[in-house]
């Protein structure tokens, strides 16, 4: 079926600016793609053919793989603990009825608005006063304060659209608390809870700056490209680029598949 | 199981939600508190349910006191305002869940469930997910997972607020026919009084986290204790005046004979019903004359309002019948008049 | 037994217990790893209880003039933002199911992928020799090369593309909100297209304007990799001076100090727009 639409002179002007931005967001995304296949030593754009060496160069170096998992462990400790501790604090901001409680609603906030430099270099001096600079489950640990934020703003709008009677229904029927957060509130739950998770390995995959500070010689992924990136730029970063942003493409399906909010309530309040 | 509720008190912040009620329900009784919103009788149910915890008072439920029981330890069942169906599960596990909490052998589960659900008329719709069922359908499925573990009480809040007239007086006789059948002490609120009058056993009228009056819908209605029950309750004229001499004197009409009442100020409920207009009221003991104001057809009976002279304005309903001509017309004067043992004098203090 | 009444309010409170009990960790995780750390470090600015380090900073002109440039550099990110952001947020909340998926994909990819593999490609896209140079001077646009790279105009470029997500997803958010009947309407009563846009649809979208614009200002105000990589040296942001007082000099107090004007600065800003959303909300109804 055809369906008759006005096509006016503003909506045109209107799509050509939304799609030249659009063009301009992955315009650095795309671009990593041909120069990581590139058959040349050195950067050149665009590449005289393609081969996988950079890929191979980084499967076969130790150093960069040992960084890779390096991340791949901070990032999981990250969102376990980001997951396990700010899904009950989504709850209590919730749900409280103490005074005060939406000041400290507003001020889990803090760590996304705190530049991170600042937040960085304070856990810097505490971390070395520690002896944890170089240890991975201290950058953590650290990463899972800028995680917290995104797990309750997400499960915190998840939760607000919950009907609570529900609660108070399984209560009656005989059910007892944990049996109430497991069978009734949890599982309806889930999708701002796998936006969640999701968000927070990647907020910790990617994370530079206090990785910067905290990792020492024990490099996370993405200070070893920062490394690198300071002394040659070679196509070695490209594929590991590739390799990310391939990463993250998979969690954000799979986050929009099962999971929800991931869209609009990322940055929302 | 019977129920009785003595002296609850229960303030949020420095209102009073409760004002000290007491309340006894009967096992088998269908009780219904009517009130209108903000009158304390949904914080009355949760705390019978247990999901409010009372500043004051008790609740005892079969003679044991649950003031500070856990909802799960009540034994009551409880049919939410909007359900409160579990989503993610389809009928039958939600029919289920009050027995898989008990722990109820699997067979017996299934075998229960579906005589719950046979109950209901819904045999067959078990693997169906709530948002599949239309709402009628829905509030079956909330009442047979409240009655499929044998409550000793059955709660219901307005559950048939949210449906269309027609289904909901289907809905009506068929809660009314399933808590006869299951001698189930109910305990029903809601704010339709229509609906109070149809169900229930027994009617509590709430104002202002207090009960007003309890009694059944016949006498309730006939001889309310409070100007606010007559009111809330069916339509009435409430005309206000000062008994004395064994009479009240009222403003377009003759003086009204009431014999054997202490004096004193009084309100007189008088039903629409209870008017006669034109030649009926020629040999009526109390008469007056007024102007019609407005006619509403009603199908089997006309309303009527009418301006007293010199007196108030009065609601009068008379029945229709096919072969007579209507009563009267807009503007017209007639005579207005009622007998002194169709009054019903209310105190007024 | 003990009174009744002590029962029945613990009984009460049984449920606020619970769920305090529950965020218990989560508060001192927060208090541990970031509440005291920060003190800790903002409280190293004032040792000795002397301001000596807030005057270094205040003296010094080039400490002053480096956070002027942070200030008009975050002024300039989130204009150009705004700019881009408000087209895209609002053929967002009119496009079709697919259009919306495709262009939020298209807006979520970025916004998730890592800052330095972003800035790493205009590295590339942006050198004498890059991609871009390359396209104009092929094309005959130009005859010498652009210099994009190692300057403000690289900075801002670098630091708009990571950004524009942060502008747009509230702008949208607030759009999705704003029920298009009633641009109908307007339309109804007679007000061309545009006249309704400005009228009703863009005066309820100014919330999502606003956190838009508190977000994207506060967040380049304390940019770091960006301008670190793109600016080559000759831009320097004063997260950038914060990192090299304590790498280089291992003056403590006075990347103290700096981190406390920073603070202090993105908090003022942050309630400033605050309030002006708020004044907004309340033009807007």
């Amino acid at each position: 079926m055809r369906r008759h639409r006005r096509i006016s002179f503003g909506r045109i002007l209107l799509g050509l600016v939304a799609g030249l931005v659009f063009a301009f967001l992955m315009l650095p995304l795309l671009v990593v793609f041909p120069i990581s296949l590139s058959s040349a030593s050195y950067l050149q754009f665009p590449p005289p053919g393609l081969s996988w060496q950079w890929y191979l160069r980084y499967l076969d170096d130790p150093s960069w793989i040992e960084a890779t998992l390096r991340s791949v462990k901070v990032a999981a400790l990250c969102t376990v603990l980001a997951m396990g501790l700010g899904v009950p604090l989504a709850f209590f901001l919730v749900r409280s009825r103490l005074p005060g409680i939406r000041l400290l609603d507003r001020l889990t906030a803090a760590p996304i608005i705190v530049p991170t430099i600042v937040l960085s270099i304070a856990l810097y001096g505490v971390f070395a006063r520690l002896q944890l600079i170089g240890e991975w489950y201290g950058i953590a640990v650290a990463h899972s304060v800028l995680a917290l934020p995104f797990v309750v703003i997400l499960v915190g709008a998840g939760l607000r659209t919950f009907d609570e009677a529900q609660e108070q229904a399984a209560a009656g029927l005989g059910a007892r608390w944990p049996a109430i957060l497991w069978r009734v509130t949890l599982p309806q739950l889930r999708p701002s809870l796998v936006s969640a998770a999701f968000l927070a390995f990647i907020s910790s995959f990617d994370e530079l700056v206090i990785a910067m500070f905290l990792s020492g010689a024990e490099m996370t992924l993405p200070k070893k490209m920062f490394d690198n990136i300071m002394m040659e730029i070679d196509p070695t970063i490209a594929a590991v680029s590739v390799l990310q942003i391939l990463l993250v493409g998979l969690c954000l399906g799979l986050a929009s598949l099962f999971g929800r909010g991931v869209l609009t309530t990322t940055m929302t309040r | 199981m019977e129920l009785s509720v003595q002296g609850i008190v229960r303030r949020f912040g420095n209102v009073t939600a409760l004002g000290g009620v007491d309340l006894d329900v009967a096992e088998g009784e269908f009780l219904t508190i009517l009130g209108p919103s903000g009158s304390g009788k949904t914080t009355l149910l949760k705390t019978v349910a247990g999901f409010e915890i009372p500043d004051e008072g008790a609740v005892f439920l079969g003679g044991e006191d649950v003031t500070l029981a856990p909802p799960r330890k009540r034994d009551v069942g409880m049919v939410f305002q909007n359900y409160a169906l579990f989503p993610h599960m389809t009928v039958a596990r939600n029919v289920a869940f009050p027995l898989e909490m008990r722990g109820v052998r699997r067979e017996e589960i299934r075998r229960r469930v579906e005589e719950a659900l046979r109950l209901v008329e819904l045999q067959g719709f078990g693997e169906r997910l709530p948002r599949q069922l239309s709402g009628g359908q829905q509030q079956r499925v909330a009442l047979a997972r409240a009655v499929v573990f044998g409550p000793g009480l059955l709660l219901l809040d307005e559950p048939f607020g949210a449906l269309d007239r027609k289904l909901r007086e289907g809905l009506q006789l068929e809660v009314r026919r399933l808590q006869r059948r299951l001698r189930l002490t109910t305990l029903f609120i809601t704010h339709d009084q229509e609906e109070a009058l149809i169900m229930s056993d027994r009617i509590a009228v709430m104002d202002r986290g207090r009960i007003e009056q309890v009694g059944p819908p016949a006498e309730v209605y006939a001889r309310p204790a409070t100007r606010f029950v007559a009111d809330f309750l069916g339509e009435s004229n409430l005309l206000d005046g000062v008994l004395a001499d064994g009479a009240v004197r009222i403003g377009g009409f003759t003086p009204v004979p009431l014999p054997g009442l202490p004096p004193g100020p009084v309100t007189l409920l008088l039903r629409p019903e209870a008017l006669r207009l034109a030649e009926a009221a020629e040999a009526a003991p109390c008469r007056g004359r007024g102007r019609v104001i407005e006619t509403v057809f009603l199908g089997l009976s006309v309303k009527l309002r009418v301006q007293m002279e010199d007196g108030p304005e009065m609601l009068a309903r008379v029945p229709l019948r096919p072969s007579l001509p209507p009563p009267a017309q807009d503007g017209e004067w007639l005579a207005v008049g009622f007998a002194p043992e169709d009054v019903h004098v209310i105190p007024r203090g | 037994m003990s009174s009744p009444g002590a029962s029945r309010r613990l009984a009460g409170r049984r449920r606020e217990l619970a769920l305090l009990a529950f965020a218990t960790p989560a508060l001192l995780l927060l208090g541990v790893v970031f509440a005291w750390p920060v003190l800790r470090l903002l409280s190293l600015s004032v040792e000795g209880g002397s301001l000596e380090h807030f005057e270094k900073a205040a003296l010094d002109g080039l400490y002053v003039s480096v956070l002027g440039d942070s200030l008009k550099i975050a002024a300039a990110v989130t204009a150009i933002c705004l700019v881009l952001a408000y087209p895209v947020a609002f053929w967002l909340s009119r496009a079709g199911r697919i259009g919306a998926a495709l262009g939020l994909f298209a807006l979520l990819l970025p916004f998730w992928t890592s800052v330095l593999v972003r800035t790493y490609a205009w590295l590339v896209l942006l050198g004498r020799n890059g991609v871009v140079n390359r396209a104009l001077r092929d094309w005959g646009l130009i005859e010498a090369p652009l210099p994009l790279l190692h300057n403000m105009a690289g900075v801002l470029i670098g630091m708009v593309q990571v950004l524009l997500p942060y502008m747009v997803l509230p702008i949208y958010a607030a759009l999705l909100r704003v029920d298009p009947d009633l641009s109908r309407a307007a339309e109804g009563l007679g007000a061309p297209p545009w006249r309704a846009f400005l009228r009703v649809t863009f005066p309820l979208s100014l919330t999502g304007v606003s956190a838009g614009c508190a977000l994207v200002f506060v967040l380049s105000l304390g940019f770091f990799i960006t301008p670190a990589l793109l600016g080559g040296g000759r831009v320097v942001m004063i997260s950038m001076l914060i990192e090299q007082q304590v790498r280089e000099f291992l003056d403590w107090p006075f990347a103290a100090a700096l981190s406390a004007v920073l603070l202090l600065v993105t908090l003022a800003i942050y309630g400033l727009i605050g309030r002006i959303t708020r004044g907004g909300r309340l033009e807007a109804a």
